[in-house]
Protein backbone atom coordinates (compact mmCIF):
# COMPACT_ATOMS: atom_id res chain seq x y z
CA UNK A 1 0.00 0.00 0.00
CA UNK A 2 2.73 2.26 0.54
CA UNK A 3 3.26 5.48 -1.46
CA UNK A 4 -0.46 4.86 -2.88
CA UNK A 5 -2.62 5.62 0.19
CA UNK A 6 -4.05 9.40 0.66
CA UNK A 7 -2.45 12.18 2.97
CA UNK A 8 -5.66 14.21 4.40
CA UNK A 9 -6.43 16.69 6.78
CA UNK A 10 -8.21 16.39 9.80
CA UNK A 11 -10.27 19.31 11.50
CA UNK A 12 -11.60 17.53 14.39
CA UNK A 13 -13.46 19.32 17.53
CA UNK A 14 -11.47 18.70 20.75
CA UNK A 15 -13.24 18.95 23.49
CA UNK A 16 -10.85 18.11 27.33
CA UNK A 17 -14.28 17.56 29.28
CA UNK A 18 -18.15 18.23 28.96
CA UNK A 19 -17.36 21.31 30.80
CA UNK A 20 -14.38 22.36 28.78
CA UNK A 21 -15.08 24.95 25.88
CA UNK A 22 -13.56 22.90 22.87
CA UNK A 23 -12.02 24.06 19.64
CA UNK A 24 -11.27 22.34 16.28
CA UNK A 25 -7.58 21.42 15.89
CA UNK A 26 -5.96 20.35 12.44
CA UNK A 27 -4.00 16.95 12.08
CA UNK A 28 -2.39 15.95 9.04
CA UNK A 29 -2.35 11.92 8.43
CA UNK A 30 -0.67 10.15 5.46
CA UNK A 31 -1.21 6.93 3.26
CA UNK A 32 -4.62 5.91 4.37
CA UNK A 33 -5.90 3.19 2.41
CA UNK A 34 -8.94 3.74 0.52
CA UNK A 35 -10.20 0.50 1.43
CA UNK A 36 -10.06 1.68 5.27
CA UNK A 37 -13.13 2.05 7.29
CA UNK A 38 -13.36 5.58 8.28
CA UNK A 39 -12.53 4.83 11.77
CA UNK A 40 -9.89 2.59 10.84
CA UNK A 41 -8.52 6.12 9.81
CA UNK A 42 -9.41 7.66 13.28
CA UNK A 43 -7.50 4.83 14.53
CA UNK A 44 -4.07 5.55 12.37
CA UNK A 45 -4.65 9.10 13.76
CA UNK A 46 -4.63 7.97 16.85
CA UNK A 47 -1.82 5.88 17.18
CA UNK A 48 0.24 8.60 15.32
CA UNK A 49 -1.11 10.98 18.23
CA UNK A 50 0.04 8.61 21.13
CA UNK A 51 3.22 7.82 19.33
CA UNK A 52 3.77 11.59 19.48
CA UNK A 53 2.53 12.01 23.13
CA UNK A 54 -0.29 13.40 22.64
CA UNK A 55 -4.17 13.07 23.76
CA UNK A 56 -5.75 10.68 21.25
CA UNK A 57 -9.13 11.63 19.92
CA UNK A 58 -12.09 9.98 21.93
CA UNK A 59 -15.02 8.47 19.48
CA UNK A 60 -17.66 6.12 20.18
CA UNK A 61 -17.70 2.93 18.48
CA UNK A 62 -18.66 -1.09 19.54
CA UNK A 63 -19.46 -3.44 17.03
CA UNK A 64 -17.70 -1.84 13.77
CA UNK A 65 -20.26 -3.81 11.70
CA UNK A 66 -23.26 -1.01 11.23
CA UNK A 67 -25.95 -2.27 13.76
CA UNK A 68 -25.03 -1.41 17.72
CA UNK A 69 -25.34 2.25 16.76
CA UNK A 70 -22.59 3.14 18.40
CA UNK A 71 -20.34 5.48 16.36
CA UNK A 72 -21.53 8.93 15.29
CA UNK A 73 -19.41 12.08 13.95
CA UNK A 74 -20.51 14.69 11.53
CA UNK A 75 -18.08 14.40 9.02
CA UNK A 76 -17.51 17.21 5.93
CA UNK A 77 -21.62 18.74 7.13
CA UNK A 78 -23.40 15.31 7.32
CA UNK A 79 -24.36 12.78 9.98
CA UNK A 80 -21.91 9.67 9.25
CA UNK A 81 -20.55 11.10 6.43
CA UNK A 82 -21.26 11.74 2.65
CA UNK A 83 -22.57 8.17 2.07
CA UNK A 84 -25.95 7.15 2.29
CA UNK A 85 -27.13 4.31 3.91
CA UNK A 86 -24.23 3.70 6.35
CA UNK A 87 -23.10 4.40 9.60
CA UNK A 88 -19.90 6.33 10.09
CA UNK A 89 -17.77 2.40 10.73
CA UNK A 90 -19.15 1.38 7.43
CA UNK A 91 -18.11 4.77 5.55
CA UNK A 92 -15.22 4.09 3.43
CA UNK A 93 -12.28 5.74 2.53
CA UNK A 94 -12.45 5.41 -1.30
CA UNK A 95 -15.83 8.00 -0.42
CA UNK A 96 -12.76 10.76 0.13
CA UNK A 97 -9.87 11.92 -2.32
CA UNK A 98 -6.12 12.51 -2.13
CA UNK A 99 -5.41 15.78 -0.64
CA UNK A 100 -8.57 16.55 0.78
CA UNK A 101 -9.56 18.19 3.48
CA UNK A 102 -12.41 16.41 6.66
CA UNK A 103 -14.23 18.28 9.06
CA UNK A 104 -14.94 15.92 11.78
CA UNK A 105 -17.65 17.04 14.40
CA UNK A 106 -19.63 15.30 17.21
CA UNK A 107 -23.26 15.07 16.77
CA UNK A 108 -24.51 18.41 17.88
CA UNK A 109 -28.06 19.31 19.86
CA UNK A 110 -28.58 20.65 23.25
CA UNK A 111 -30.28 17.22 24.42
CA UNK A 112 -26.98 15.33 23.35
CA UNK A 113 -23.86 16.94 25.45
CA UNK A 114 -20.51 16.67 24.53
CA UNK A 115 -19.11 14.54 27.40
CA UNK A 116 -15.13 13.95 25.21
CA UNK A 117 -14.13 15.06 21.48
CA UNK A 118 -16.13 13.51 19.22
CA UNK A 119 -18.19 11.37 21.98
CA UNK A 120 -21.52 12.70 22.73
CA UNK A 121 -24.11 12.15 25.58
CA UNK A 122 -26.89 10.16 23.77
CA UNK A 123 -29.09 8.49 27.08
CA UNK A 124 -31.75 10.88 26.38
CA UNK A 125 -32.82 8.48 23.38
CA UNK A 126 -32.89 6.05 26.27
CA UNK A 127 -35.00 7.97 28.66
CA UNK A 128 -37.41 8.15 26.06
CA UNK A 129 -37.72 4.45 25.30
CA UNK A 130 -37.99 3.94 28.80
CA UNK A 131 -41.16 6.02 28.65
CA UNK A 132 -43.28 3.56 26.58
CA UNK A 133 -40.76 1.58 24.31
CA UNK A 134 -42.11 -1.42 25.26
CA UNK A 135 -45.09 -3.67 26.02
CA UNK A 136 -45.69 -5.48 28.96
CA UNK A 137 -45.96 -9.21 28.94
CA UNK A 138 -46.46 -11.58 31.88
CA UNK A 139 -43.49 -13.90 31.81
CA UNK A 140 -44.97 -16.39 33.92
CA UNK A 141 -44.24 -19.27 31.85
CA UNK A 142 -47.89 -19.14 30.39
CA UNK A 143 -46.59 -16.40 27.68
CA UNK A 144 -48.48 -17.23 24.41
CA UNK A 145 -46.42 -18.30 21.30
CA UNK A 146 -45.78 -15.13 18.96
CA UNK A 147 -46.94 -16.57 16.12
CA UNK A 148 -50.10 -18.19 17.18
CA UNK A 149 -50.95 -13.90 16.50
CA UNK A 150 -52.57 -13.34 13.06
CA UNK A 151 -50.51 -10.51 11.51
CA UNK A 152 -50.50 -9.24 7.52
CA UNK A 153 -47.51 -9.46 5.84
CA UNK A 154 -47.72 -5.98 5.04
CA UNK A 155 -47.92 -4.79 9.20
CA UNK A 156 -44.87 -7.25 10.36
CA UNK A 157 -42.54 -5.79 7.49
CA UNK A 158 -43.84 -2.12 8.49
CA UNK A 159 -42.74 -2.80 11.85
CA UNK A 160 -39.69 -4.92 11.08
CA UNK A 161 -38.61 -1.67 8.79
CA UNK A 162 -39.60 0.75 11.77
CA UNK A 163 -37.78 -1.79 14.21
CA UNK A 164 -34.55 -1.54 12.60
CA UNK A 165 -33.74 1.50 13.85
CA UNK A 166 -30.20 1.33 16.04
CA UNK A 167 -31.05 4.62 17.57
CA UNK A 168 -27.46 6.17 16.57
CA UNK A 169 -29.12 9.79 16.82
CA UNK A 170 -28.04 10.96 13.18
CA UNK A 171 -31.88 11.79 12.88
CA UNK A 172 -31.14 14.59 15.37
CA UNK A 173 -27.57 15.72 14.73
CA UNK A 174 -28.56 16.34 10.80
CA UNK A 175 -32.02 18.21 11.69
CA UNK A 176 -31.84 21.83 11.79
CA UNK A 177 -34.07 21.46 14.55
CA UNK A 178 -32.48 18.95 16.61
CA UNK A 179 -35.96 16.90 16.56
CA UNK A 180 -36.02 13.10 17.51
CA UNK A 181 -39.23 12.73 15.69
CA UNK A 182 -37.60 10.28 13.59
CA UNK A 183 -36.42 8.18 16.39
CA UNK A 184 -39.31 8.61 18.50
CA UNK A 185 -41.96 7.68 15.45
CA UNK A 186 -39.92 4.51 14.53
CA UNK A 187 -40.10 3.86 18.40
CA UNK A 188 -43.70 4.23 18.18
CA UNK A 189 -44.04 2.73 14.94
CA UNK A 190 -43.15 -1.12 15.84
CA UNK A 191 -45.80 -1.22 18.41
CA UNK A 192 -48.26 0.49 16.63
CA UNK A 193 -48.44 -1.68 13.97
CA UNK A 194 -48.70 -4.87 15.82
CA UNK A 195 -51.58 -6.84 17.71
CA UNK A 196 -49.18 -6.87 20.69
CA UNK A 197 -48.73 -3.34 20.80
CA UNK A 198 -52.34 -2.06 21.11
CA UNK A 199 -53.00 -2.22 24.54
CA UNK A 200 -50.49 0.05 26.14
CA UNK A 201 -50.93 2.04 22.50
CA UNK A 202 -52.44 5.28 23.89
CA UNK A 203 -50.10 5.65 26.89
CA UNK A 204 -47.08 4.94 25.10
CA UNK A 205 -46.89 7.75 22.33
CA UNK A 206 -48.21 9.89 24.99
CA UNK A 207 -45.55 8.98 27.53
CA UNK A 208 -42.45 8.94 24.70
CA UNK A 209 -43.49 12.36 23.30
CA UNK A 210 -43.55 13.87 26.56
CA UNK A 211 -39.97 12.52 27.30
CA UNK A 212 -38.96 13.36 23.98
CA UNK A 213 -40.04 17.09 24.99
CA UNK A 214 -38.81 17.02 28.63
CA UNK A 215 -35.44 16.08 26.91
CA UNK A 216 -35.38 19.41 24.94
CA UNK A 217 -35.24 17.78 21.57
CA UNK A 218 -37.07 20.18 18.67
CA UNK A 219 -39.81 20.31 16.68
CA UNK A 220 -39.90 18.78 12.93
CA UNK A 221 -40.30 20.71 10.21
CA UNK A 222 -40.53 17.84 7.77
CA UNK A 223 -37.35 18.78 5.45
CA UNK A 224 -36.97 15.21 5.35
CA UNK A 225 -32.97 15.55 6.25
CA UNK A 226 -33.01 12.62 8.86
CA UNK A 227 -34.35 10.54 6.39
CA UNK A 228 -32.10 10.89 3.87
CA UNK A 229 -29.15 10.91 6.78
CA UNK A 230 -30.99 7.79 8.54
CA UNK A 231 -28.21 5.10 8.37
CA UNK A 232 -31.16 2.39 8.58
CA UNK A 233 -33.29 4.02 6.21
CA UNK A 234 -36.30 4.54 8.39
CA UNK A 235 -38.83 6.38 6.63
CA UNK A 236 -40.86 9.56 7.67
CA UNK A 237 -44.07 7.44 7.16
CA UNK A 238 -43.60 6.62 10.96
CA UNK A 239 -43.32 10.56 11.94
CA UNK A 240 -46.86 10.53 10.28
CA UNK A 241 -47.48 7.54 12.25
CA UNK A 242 -46.73 8.79 15.28
CA UNK A 243 -48.56 12.22 14.92
CA UNK A 244 -51.72 9.91 13.53
CA UNK A 245 -51.25 7.90 17.37
CA UNK A 246 -50.81 10.91 19.36
CA UNK A 247 -54.01 13.01 17.75
CA UNK A 248 -55.66 9.10 18.52
CA UNK A 249 -54.44 9.20 21.82
CA UNK A 250 -55.49 12.60 22.93
CA UNK A 251 -58.66 12.93 21.56
CA UNK B 1 -56.73 17.57 25.63
CA UNK B 2 -54.42 20.43 26.98
CA UNK B 3 -51.74 18.28 27.05
CA UNK B 4 -51.43 18.09 23.32
CA UNK B 5 -51.82 21.44 22.44
CA UNK B 6 -48.52 22.14 24.46
CA UNK B 7 -46.67 18.85 23.11
CA UNK B 8 -43.93 19.45 20.15
CA UNK B 9 -46.41 17.50 18.25
CA UNK B 10 -49.70 19.33 19.17
CA UNK B 11 -47.89 22.57 18.21
CA UNK B 12 -47.32 21.15 14.97
CA UNK B 13 -50.76 20.05 14.01
CA UNK B 14 -51.99 23.59 15.08
CA UNK B 15 -50.01 25.19 12.89
CA UNK B 16 -50.83 22.59 9.88
CA UNK B 17 -54.38 23.43 10.46
CA UNK B 18 -53.76 27.40 10.46
CA UNK B 19 -51.89 26.71 6.83
CA UNK B 20 -54.93 24.19 5.34
CA UNK B 21 -57.11 27.72 6.55
CA UNK B 22 -55.12 30.39 5.18
CA UNK B 23 -54.31 28.00 1.68
CA UNK B 24 -58.18 27.73 1.49
CA UNK B 25 -58.57 31.22 2.01
CA UNK B 26 -55.57 32.19 -0.19
CA UNK B 27 -57.62 30.19 -2.74
CA UNK B 28 -60.50 32.27 -2.75
CA UNK B 29 -59.10 35.72 -2.30
CA UNK B 30 -57.35 34.74 -5.83
CA UNK B 31 -60.65 34.04 -7.50
CA UNK B 32 -62.13 37.10 -6.40
CA UNK B 33 -59.30 38.70 -7.79
CA UNK B 34 -59.28 37.25 -10.74
CA UNK B 35 -62.50 39.09 -11.22
CA UNK B 36 -61.17 41.99 -11.59
CA UNK B 37 -59.45 41.38 -14.59
CA UNK B 38 -62.45 40.04 -16.12
CA UNK B 39 -65.09 41.46 -14.98
CA UNK B 40 -65.02 44.68 -13.20
CA UNK B 41 -68.29 44.55 -12.23
CA UNK B 42 -69.22 41.06 -10.82
CA UNK B 43 -65.77 42.44 -8.84
CA UNK B 44 -67.32 45.14 -7.74
CA UNK B 45 -70.47 43.26 -6.54
CA UNK B 46 -68.09 40.28 -4.98
CA UNK B 47 -66.19 42.95 -3.14
CA UNK B 48 -69.09 45.28 -1.71
CA UNK B 49 -70.84 41.94 -0.38
CA UNK B 50 -67.36 40.19 1.03
CA UNK B 51 -67.21 43.58 2.72
CA UNK B 52 -70.65 44.00 4.41
CA UNK B 53 -72.31 41.07 4.53
CA UNK B 54 -72.49 40.34 8.55
CA UNK B 55 -71.76 36.65 8.33
CA UNK B 56 -68.23 37.44 6.62
CA UNK B 57 -67.26 40.52 8.62
CA UNK B 58 -68.05 39.32 11.74
CA UNK B 59 -67.87 35.40 11.01
CA UNK B 60 -65.08 34.83 9.00
CA UNK B 61 -63.09 38.23 9.09
CA UNK B 62 -61.94 37.48 13.15
CA UNK B 63 -61.47 33.35 12.10
CA UNK B 64 -59.38 34.83 9.56
CA UNK B 65 -57.43 37.44 11.47
CA UNK B 66 -56.68 35.00 14.04
CA UNK B 67 -55.71 32.39 11.90
CA UNK B 68 -52.89 34.60 10.51
CA UNK B 69 -51.82 35.72 13.99
CA UNK B 70 -51.65 32.54 15.52
CA UNK B 71 -49.94 30.85 12.12
CA UNK B 72 -47.33 33.86 12.65
CA UNK B 73 -46.96 33.42 16.53
CA UNK B 74 -46.92 29.91 16.62
CA UNK B 75 -44.19 29.74 13.50
CA UNK B 76 -42.01 32.07 15.85
CA UNK B 77 -42.72 30.02 19.16
CA UNK B 78 -41.85 27.00 17.28
CA UNK B 79 -38.56 28.34 15.58
CA UNK B 80 -37.39 29.74 19.05
CA UNK B 81 -37.66 26.38 20.66
CA UNK B 82 -36.05 24.94 18.17
CA UNK B 83 -32.99 27.03 18.01
CA UNK B 84 -32.89 26.50 21.46
CA UNK B 85 -32.26 22.81 21.01
CA UNK B 86 -29.96 23.05 18.53
CA UNK B 87 -26.66 23.99 21.08
CA UNK B 88 -23.49 24.64 19.87
CA UNK B 89 -23.80 25.30 15.57
CA UNK B 90 -21.68 22.90 13.33
CA UNK B 91 -18.31 24.70 11.65
CA UNK B 92 -19.41 22.73 8.73
CA UNK B 93 -22.84 21.78 7.77
CA UNK B 94 -24.32 20.30 4.13
CA UNK B 95 -27.69 20.83 4.77
CA UNK B 96 -28.26 20.83 0.27
CA UNK B 97 -27.27 17.00 0.76
CA UNK B 98 -30.26 16.21 2.16
CA UNK B 99 -32.78 18.64 2.14
CA UNK B 100 -34.70 21.60 -0.32
CA UNK B 101 -33.82 25.26 0.68
CA UNK B 102 -37.47 26.21 1.31
CA UNK B 103 -37.62 23.48 3.53
CA UNK B 104 -34.81 24.99 5.66
CA UNK B 105 -35.85 28.33 5.28
CA UNK B 106 -39.38 28.60 6.08
CA UNK B 107 -39.29 31.01 8.36
CA UNK B 108 -37.36 33.65 6.36
CA UNK B 109 -39.99 33.52 3.57
CA UNK B 110 -42.64 33.66 6.22
CA UNK B 111 -41.08 36.64 7.36
CA UNK B 112 -41.09 38.07 4.16
CA UNK B 113 -44.58 37.22 4.11
CA UNK B 114 -45.25 39.04 7.20
CA UNK B 115 -43.82 42.04 6.44
CA UNK B 116 -45.59 41.80 3.06
CA UNK B 117 -48.99 41.12 5.10
CA UNK B 118 -48.37 44.70 6.78
CA UNK B 119 -48.15 46.52 3.86
CA UNK B 120 -50.83 44.97 2.22
CA UNK B 121 -53.13 45.58 5.24
CA UNK B 122 -51.75 48.83 5.16
CA UNK B 123 -52.84 49.18 1.15
CA UNK B 124 -56.17 48.19 1.74
CA UNK B 125 -57.93 46.54 4.59
CA UNK B 126 -56.73 49.07 7.28
CA UNK B 127 -58.59 51.86 5.04
CA UNK B 128 -61.65 49.58 4.25
CA UNK B 129 -62.62 49.51 8.00
CA UNK B 130 -61.68 53.38 8.71
CA UNK B 131 -64.04 54.28 6.22
CA UNK B 132 -66.66 51.40 7.19
CA UNK B 133 -66.51 52.06 10.91
CA UNK B 134 -64.82 55.12 11.71
CA UNK B 135 -65.93 57.19 9.44
CA UNK B 136 -69.11 56.15 8.76
CA UNK B 137 -69.26 55.68 5.30
CA UNK B 138 -71.80 53.27 3.31
CA UNK B 139 -70.07 51.48 0.50
CA UNK B 140 -73.31 51.23 -1.56
CA UNK B 141 -71.91 51.64 -5.71
CA UNK B 142 -68.20 52.13 -4.29
CA UNK B 143 -66.21 51.27 -7.14
CA UNK B 144 -63.66 48.71 -5.51
CA UNK B 145 -62.21 47.92 -8.86
CA UNK B 146 -61.15 51.38 -10.22
CA UNK B 147 -59.53 51.89 -6.29
CA UNK B 148 -57.53 48.50 -7.33
CA UNK B 149 -56.09 49.86 -10.51
CA UNK B 150 -55.11 53.13 -8.81
CA UNK B 151 -53.17 51.29 -6.19
CA UNK B 152 -51.08 49.62 -8.66
CA UNK B 153 -50.05 52.66 -10.99
CA UNK B 154 -47.52 53.22 -8.60
CA UNK B 155 -44.52 50.49 -10.06
CA UNK B 156 -43.00 50.42 -6.46
CA UNK B 157 -45.82 49.17 -4.92
CA UNK B 158 -46.40 46.56 -7.82
CA UNK B 159 -42.26 45.61 -7.23
CA UNK B 160 -42.83 45.31 -3.64
CA UNK B 161 -46.35 42.67 -4.84
CA UNK B 162 -44.13 40.37 -6.92
CA UNK B 163 -41.42 40.47 -4.76
CA UNK B 164 -43.48 39.44 -2.28
CA UNK B 165 -45.57 36.57 -4.16
CA UNK B 166 -41.85 35.17 -4.74
CA UNK B 167 -41.48 34.49 -1.60
CA UNK B 168 -44.84 33.09 -0.98
CA UNK B 169 -44.23 30.88 -3.42
CA UNK B 170 -41.02 29.27 -1.70
CA UNK B 171 -43.01 29.53 1.31
CA UNK B 172 -45.62 26.90 0.09
CA UNK B 173 -43.75 24.66 -1.92
CA UNK B 174 -42.24 23.30 1.13
CA UNK B 175 -45.81 24.27 3.35
CA UNK B 176 -48.36 22.68 1.03
CA UNK B 177 -47.14 19.09 1.55
CA UNK B 178 -45.70 19.59 5.25
CA UNK B 179 -48.80 20.44 6.05
CA UNK B 180 -50.03 16.98 5.37
CA UNK B 181 -47.51 15.27 7.31
CA UNK B 182 -48.10 17.15 10.50
CA UNK B 183 -51.92 16.26 10.77
CA UNK B 184 -50.55 12.40 9.95
CA UNK B 185 -51.36 11.84 7.13
CA UNK B 186 -48.44 10.19 4.52
CA UNK B 187 -50.32 11.98 1.17
CA UNK B 188 -48.52 14.61 0.92
CA UNK B 189 -45.04 12.20 0.62
CA UNK B 190 -47.23 10.84 -2.52
CA UNK B 191 -46.71 12.10 -6.09
CA UNK B 192 -49.79 13.07 -7.06
CA UNK B 193 -50.13 15.52 -3.50
CA UNK B 194 -46.42 17.07 -4.33
CA UNK B 195 -47.30 17.70 -7.89
CA UNK B 196 -50.91 19.61 -6.74
CA UNK B 197 -48.35 21.70 -4.03
CA UNK B 198 -46.41 22.90 -6.72
CA UNK B 199 -49.36 24.04 -8.92
CA UNK B 200 -50.73 25.37 -6.38
CA UNK B 201 -47.40 26.77 -4.78
CA UNK B 202 -47.11 28.51 -8.54
CA UNK B 203 -50.16 28.95 -10.22
CA UNK B 204 -51.44 31.12 -7.23
CA UNK B 205 -48.65 33.53 -6.97
CA UNK B 206 -47.87 33.62 -10.18
CA UNK B 207 -51.73 34.70 -10.87
CA UNK B 208 -51.49 37.54 -7.91
CA UNK B 209 -48.44 38.79 -9.83
CA UNK B 210 -49.98 38.56 -13.10
CA UNK B 211 -53.64 40.76 -11.52
CA UNK B 212 -51.29 43.39 -10.26
CA UNK B 213 -48.90 43.90 -13.54
CA UNK B 214 -52.17 43.64 -15.27
CA UNK B 215 -53.80 46.55 -13.35
CA UNK B 216 -50.29 48.68 -13.72
CA UNK B 217 -50.59 48.59 -17.91
CA UNK B 218 -54.16 48.86 -17.99
CA UNK B 219 -55.16 52.13 -15.60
Amino acid sequence: MSGKGMNLTLKIWRQKDAKSKGKMETYKVNDISEHMSFLEMMDVLNEQLIAEGQEPVAFDHDCREGICGMCSMYINGEAHGPDRGVTTCQLHMRMFKDGDTITIEPFRAAAFPVIKDLVVDRTSFERIQQAGGYISVNTSGNTQDANAIPISKHAADEAMDAATCIGCGACVATCKNSSAMLFVGAKVSQYALLPQGQVEAADRVKNMVAQMDLEGFGNCTNTGACEVECPKGISLDNIARMNRELIKASI
Amino acid sequence: MSGFLKSSIGRKVAMALSAFFLMFFLLQHFAINMLSVFSPETFNEVSYFMGNNPLVQYGLQPVLLFGVVFHFVMGFILELKNKKAQGVAYAKNNGAANSSWVSRNMIYTGVAILLFMIFHFNDFWVPEIVEKYVEGKSQVGKDFHAHVVHMFENPIRVGVYVLAFVFLALHLMHGFTSAFQSVGGTAGRKKTLQNIGKAYSIIIPLGFVIIAIYHHFNH
